[in-house]
């Protein structure tokens, strides 16, 4: 199995899907490959990431689109636009 | 007390603008004398439209945060030739009108400071992994992103 990715959620995100970190083995070579089996994972996470205009990404902290390769990726945060300032 | 030096901060502690903004001038000021121009801008916790906002409860993502501020204010140092800049946020819960972030910036003229202090405001409010939650008597409901700040970026 490939190894395992670390999955974070924020704000809204973490909120419908019940949890704000889970680990997933993944071949997914992108990050929208990724969300789609994200979404296959529980209705909440199906709900949650039903429309992807207001998912962002980051991989390893950097922030990315979403068509991003996986390759060497670590970790995937998926969260709401953000709203700082 | 006196205000760190750090140039980033993110902290869920009050900050003292007006110290902040003295420390940060003699930064400046002991540095050298060729800025002629400090600008700075404080946001505050903002109260809903019908004044019923019992707090704002900003979250993060600590690691991130920190490299998103440090990238965005050396993008700013760089592009506007700053002789330094300042970038403090909050996170955890705020009452309005608590401070909840600030941008200092110090340049030769006083139009680089002021460009360079909306061009970090610009960039924080939708490049810098902060999301705001307004908690009133009906609940909480967290803010959502608007289409303007993200054409704001465009100016640039």
């Amino acid at each position: 199995m490939p190894a395992p990715i670390d999955i974070r959620y924020f704000a809204w995100l973490r909120e419908r899907i019940g949890t704000g970190h889970e680990a997933v083995e993944t071949d997914a070579a992108t990050v929208a490959d990724l969300i789609d089996e994200l979404k296959t994972r529980s209705d909440a996470h199906a709900f949650a990431l039903s429309d992807l205009t207001v998912v962002r990404a980051a991989v390893d902290q950097a922030l990315v689109p979403l068509d991003t390769s996986l390759t060497g990726a670590r970790e995937v945060a998926l969260f709401p636009p953000m709203t700082g300032g | 007390m006196e205000p760190a030096t750090d140039p980033v901060r993110v902290q869920q502690d009050p900050f003292d603008p007006g110290a902040e903004v003295n420390a940060f001038t003699a930064r400046v000021a002991g540095a050298g004398a060729g800025a002629g121009a400090v600008v700075s801008f404080l946001g505050l916790t903002r109260d809903t439209a019908d004044g019923d906002l019992d707090a704002m409860v900003i979250e993060h993502f600590p690691g991130m945060t920190e490299t998103a501020l440090a990238t965005i204010r050396q993008d700013a140092v760089t592009r506007f030739a700053l002789h330094d800049a300042l970038v403090i946020h909050r996170y955890g819960r705020l009452v309005p009108p608590e401070p909840i972030m600030m941008v200092a910036t110090a340049a030769r003229h006083r139009a680089d400071a002021f460009a360079a202090a909306e061009f970090l405001m610009d960039y924080l409010k939708s490049r810098a992994p902060f999301w705001k939650q307004e908690i009133t008597a009906r609940g909480a409901s967290w803010v959502a992103a608007r289409d303007a700040d993200e054409d704001a970026l465009k100016r640039w």
